[in-house]
């Protein structure tokens, strides 16, 4: 199978998600419900995506993900905290 | 803020290189598609041989937050140029819709600052991506630097969660996420996204 129409379809929706509501005229209303649900979004889906990876029982990268949520919290800095979790991940790789 | 997004954007160069796709196509992809996390998956789905409506399919699950960002941001640049909001959608990006969130000023002073945030972080993150797909296979695999992946995730989410609402949203999606692992199409994404939305909701202090 080519990839290329793969990539065009990811593309073309990826954008459009993009765009939706930014090409919508000045004068219609984004519904209040909406504007609220909103402000969740990032913080449910964000989450969504690096849990699985994370939450494996009995593995060292639990471990590692719990390091990478402390630094996270208290630095707030993205390169600390992927610093923090890769090397925490060889530590305890290495003590099991 | 760029520390951060260049060592994702050259894991997701590694990634994409990895999991078997050709490096011109893996560039064209981050051109075209500007968006790691879906990469990253797509990548992945390609490689164990998934129908081609079934990595497009993920693809709109995994990106569903621009759509949210989107609603966002039109409450800043309702008003603007068409032509800027074409552009300030193509650049949107988790880190220069997080910069955003924490700019004051009125609405062209907002459209420059994150018009001017997103071409930089295009630009770094296009670049990084480049260095990863030449390096490509050539780093240790016993390195793991595709977990580094989540933690830019941890990274970006983590300090999100400032109050009850927030943390309800995260724990709901992140259980969700668990739950609903068996289902195909990534459906547990979107799943995940609407039980958070709603723990969310219902555990907000009205300010009425």
């Amino acid at each position: 199978m080519s990839i290329w129409p793969v990539l065009l379809g990811m593309a073309a929706v990826t954008y459009l998600l993009r765009a939706s509501f930014l090409l919508l005229p000045p004068e219609v209303e984004t519904p209040p419900l909406l504007k609220r649900a909103l402000r969740y979004v990032p913080a449910a889906v964000l989450t969504a995506i690096w849990v699985p990876e994370v939450f494996a029982p009995g593995d060292e990268r639990l471990l590692a993900g719990v390091v990478a949520m402390a630094v996270a919290w208290r630095w707030r800095g993205t390169f600390a905290t992927i610093a923090a979790g890769l090397l925490a991940l060889h530590f305890f790789e290495w003590l099991t | 803020m760029l520390p951060g997004i260049l060592p994702f954007g050259v894991i997701t160069g590694v990634a994409m290189v990895a999991s078997g796709i050709e490096p011109p196509a893996a560039m064209v992809l981050s051109l075209a598609v500007f968006a790691g996390a879906s990469m990253v998956a797509s990548a992945q789905l390609l490689a164990s041989g998934s129908p081609a409506l079934l990595v497009v399919l993920a693809t709109l699950f995994i990106n569903l937050r621009f759509m949210m960002y989107s609603a966002s941001l039109r409450q800043h640049f309702a008003h603007a140029p068409l032509k800027w909001r074409l552009l300030a959608a193509y650049l949107t990006a988790d880190n220069a819709y997080g910069l955003l969130l924490g700019r004051e000023g009125d609405e062209s002073s907002k459209l420059g600052y994150f018009l001017g945030a997103g071409a930089l972080i295009w630009a770094a993150w296009q670049i990084s991506v480049a260095a990863g797909i030449v390096v490509g296979a050539g780093l240790p695999a016993s390195w793991r630097l595709e977990f580094a992946a989540p933690l830019a995730f941890v990274a970006m989410s983590v300090p999100l969660l400032r109050d009850r609402a927030m943390v309800g949203a995260a724990l709901a999606a992140g259980i969700t996420v668990i739950a609903a692992q068996g289902l195909p199409l990534r459906l547990s994404l979107a799943a995940a996204a609407l039980t958070g939305i709603a723990a969310g909701l219902l555990l907000e202090r009205r300010k009425t």
